[in-house]
C-alpha cells in the first residue's frame, strides 16, 4: 500500500463515518495527501524514509501544529495559529508520520467524557449514546472507528487511558518527564504527558519510540534517550508477579469491570504469573490531591489567555481590566472556569497551607505507596474506570460525580509513573472494558512487553466497533 | 479548613482570576465549588506535620542550558495572532490612570 492509499482509505472512512462519531475538530487533507506523495516519491527511489514512513496519525487538538489551528476545543483559541510545532509532533513527522487532522477533546483537557468540549461532543464509536471517555475522546474515537491507526492523546488525570478503556482502543501513559511537553498546551504542569493511542500494544510500542527521549526544550523533559520498546516487544515477560491493591477492588467497582478484570488476571495466571495482594492505602486521598494540585497549576497556566497576544479578544472592552475579565469569561466554558477559580482560591493567601500545600504533602504519601508496592511486584492490574461508558449528560450536571470516576487512574499522574490501558473484556450492552497496567518509574519496555503478552492470549485488541467496519456498517 | 464558600467569595476569586461572571454564574459557582470544596477537605483526615511536599514527581533539578543565544520567534510571527496590533505593539485600551487596576 502506497502512503497516498494510506491516507486516501483515512479520509474516506473520516468521510464516511465522522459526521456521526464528530472525532476530529479539523482535518488536513490536502496537506496530508502531499505528503503522502513526497513520501512515496522517496520510496520509489530508493531513499531513507523514517520508521513510520506513511503511517496516518491524529492529534489531539491540544497540541500545537504550524498547520491550521490549534484551538484546544476552547472558544478562546478557536482561531489560533500556532507558530510552531509540539516536539511530539515534529519527531512524529520526521519519522515518515502523516497527521491527517486534529481530534476533539475536553477543553483544556479539562474533563473525563469530552463533554465539556467548546466545540461538539464526540460520541463513543460503540454507542452514538455514550461517551468516548476524555479528555483524548477525540483521539481515542478516531482510532476505534478506524479513522486513522494511530493518534497521539495527553493524560493529566487519566486523559489517555479512560478514554481508550471506553472505546476499546490501547492508550499508554508514559512516566512523567519521558515524553517532551514543548507545545502540549499546558494544563496541569507537573502531571500532564503525551502518549499514544493505537489499535494494538505494538503501535503503541512504535509511536513511544519515535516521541519520547530527552527535549532541551521541556525543563521537566527527562535526561534518558528515545525508549527501544518495539524491538523488545516480544522478550519472554519471565516469571511476573502482578500485584493487585485491595483499595481498588472494593465498592464503587461495577460488576461486569470485577469480572472483566478478574479474567484479565486469570490470563497471567495461565501465563505462569503469581497474584500478589498489595496495598495503596492512601487512594482514597488521591482525588482529592488530584484536583487541588492540578487546579492550582491550572489557574496559573491558564492566564496566559488574555485577550492580548492572541485568541479571542472581547469586542468593547470598558477599560485593560475589563478586557482580561470580559475575554476570559466569553471565551472559556463552565468546567474550565470552575477549575481556574478552585485554583485561585487553593492558591490564595490565608488558604495556600491548607489546600495546595496540603495536597502537596499527600501526593508525597501516595508516591511512597507505589514504591512500597513494587517491592513485591512487578506491574499492578487493576480497572481503568468504574463502569463501562456511561451516557452522554448522564454525569455533566454534577462534577463533583464526573471527578470521581477518575479514581483508578488519577494517583499514577501523581506519583509520574507509566500506565497502560489495553482492551480486555466487554459489557453485557457491547461497551469495551479496559485492563491497566501500572509500572515502575521509566520501565515503559517492560510494561509493554506485559500489555503485549496478554494481546498474544486474547483477541479483545481486534474487535473493531460495528459502524466502523465497511463491511456490516 | 473552610468547606463553603458564599457568592462574595466566589465574586472576589473571580477578580483575581480576571473573570467577569454574571450573578447566575455566581450562584452556580458557588454552589458547585462549595461541594468541591467539602470533597478536597478528606485531606484533612491525614497527619501530615513530618511529610515532605512533592511538587514535581519525577526529581529533576537545574535543567539548564548554555547561556548563548537561539533564534528568537520572529516578529511577524509573534504579533501574527493579535486581536489588534500598532506597528510591532500589542494595542490594548489604556493601562495607566485606572482606578481597579
Amino acid at each position: 500500500m502506497s502512503a497516498r492509499e494510506a491516507v486516501e482509505g483515512c479520509l474516506s472512512q473520516i468521510e464516511r463515518v465522522d459526521g456521526q462519531v464528530r472525532a476530529f475538530i479539523s482535518v488536513a487533507g490536502d496537506r496530508a495527501l502531499a505528503q503522502a506523495d513526497r513520501i512515496d516519491a522517496r520510496l520509489a527511489k530508493g531513499e531513507q524514509v523514517g520508521v513510520l514512513a506513511g503511517v496516518p496519525v491524529a492529534v489531539k487538538d491540544n497540541m500545537c501544529t504550524r498547520f491550521g489551528k490549534t484551538t484546544c476545543a476552547s472558544k478562546i483559541l478557536a482561531d489560533f495559529e500556532s507558530p510552531y510545532d509540539a516536539t511530539a509532533v515534529a519527531r512524529l513527522e520526521a519519522a515518515g508520520a502523516i497527521i491527517v487532522g486534529k481530534t476533539n477533546l475536553d477543553e483544556f483537557a479539562m474533563g473525563s467524557s469530552t463533554e465539556n468540549s467548546g466545540m461538539f461532543v464526540t460520541r463513543n464509536p460503540w454507542n452514538a449514546e455514550c461517551v468516548p471517555g476524555g479528555s483524548s475522546g477525540g483521539s481515542a474515537a478516531a482510532v476505534a472507528a478506524r479513522m486513522v491507526p494511530a493518534a497521539l492523546g495527553s493524560d493529566t488525570g487519566g486523559s489517555i487511558r479512560l478514554p481508550a478503556s471506553f472505546c476499546g482502543v490501547v492508550g499508554l501513559k508514559p512516566t512523567y518527564g519521558r515524553v517532551s511537553r514543548y507545545g502540549l498546551v499546558a494544563y496541569g504542569s507537573s502531571l500532564d504527558q503525551i502518549g499514544p493511542m493505537t489499535c494494538d500494544v505494538r503501535d503503541a510500542a512504535l509511536l513511544l519510540d519515535v516521541i519520547s527521549g530527552h527535549d532541551g526544550r521541556d525543563s521537566t523533559s527527562i535526561d534518558a534517550p528515545p525508549t527501544d520498546s518495539a524491538a523488545r516487544l516480544d522478550e519472554p515477560i519471565g516469571k511476573l508477579r502482578i500485584g493487585v491493591a485491595k483499595e481498588y477492588l472494593g465498592e464503587g467497582l461495577s460488576d461486569e469491570v470485577r469480572a472483566a478484570v478478574e479474567s484479565a488476571i486469570d490470563v497471567y495466571r495461565g501465563l505462569g504469573a503469581e497474584v500478589v495482594e498489595v496495598s495503596l492505602p492512601h487512594s482514597e486521598y488521591a482525588i482529592a490531591a488530584y484536583y487541588l494540585i492540578a487546579m492550582a497549576e491550572a489557574s496559573s497556566n491558564l492566564s496566559r489567555y488574555d485577550g492580548v497576544h492572541y485568541g479571542y479578544r472581547t469586542p468593547e472592552p470598558d477599560d485593560f481590566i475589563d478586557l482580561y475579565s470580559k475575554s476570559r469569561a466569553e471565551g472559556f466554558g463552565a468546567e474550565v472556569k470552575r477549575r481556574i477559580m478552585l485554583g485561585t482560591y487553593a492558591l490564595s493567601s490565608g488558604y495556600y497551607d491548607a489546600y495546595y500545600l496540603k495536597a502537596l504533602k499527600v501526593r508525597t504519601l501516595i508516591k511512597a505507596d507505589f514504591v512500597e508496592a513494587f517491592k513485591k511486584c512487578d506491574v499492578l492490574a487493576c480497572p481503568v474506570s468504574p463502569t463501562p461508558a456511561f451516557r452522554i449528560g448522564e454525569k455533566i450536571e454534577d462534577p463533583l460525580t464526573m471527578y470521581l470516576g477518575d479514581v483508578y487512574t488519577i494517583s499514577l499522574n501523581l506519583a509520574g509513573l507509566p500506565g497502560v490501558s489495553i482492551p480486555a473484556g466487554q459489557s453485557e450492552a457491547g461497551l469495551p472494558i479496559g485492563l491497566q497496567l501500572m509500572g515502575p518509574h521509566l520501565q515503559e519496555e517492560r510494561l509493554l512487553q506485559i500489555a503485549h503478552a496478554f494481546e498474544k492470549e486474547t483477541d479483545w485488541h481486534t474487535r473493531v466497533p460495528p459502524m466502523a467496519d465497511a463491511q456490516t456498517a | 479548613m473552610p468547606e463553603q464558600i458564599d457568592e462574595g467569595q466566589v465574586r472576589h476569586i473571580a477578580v483575581l482570576s480576571r473573570l467577569k461572571l454574571s450573578d447566575q454564574e455566581v450562584a452556580t459557582f458557588s454552589r458547585q465549588l462549595s461541594a468541591i470544596l467539602a470533597y478536597v477537605g478528606k485531606l484533612n483526615e491525614l497527619d501530615t506535620t513530618d511529610v515532605e511536599p512533592t511538587a514535581h514527581a519525577v526529581p529533576i533539578q537545574n535543567a539548564f542550558r548554555k547561556d548563548e543565544p537561539e533564534e528568537p520567534l520572529p516578529v511577524e510571527e509573534a504579533l501574527a495572532g493579535a486581536p489588534q496590533r500598532a506597528g510591532n505593539f500589542f494595542k490594548v485600551p489604556k493601562v495607566l490612570d485606572q482606578d481597579s487596576a
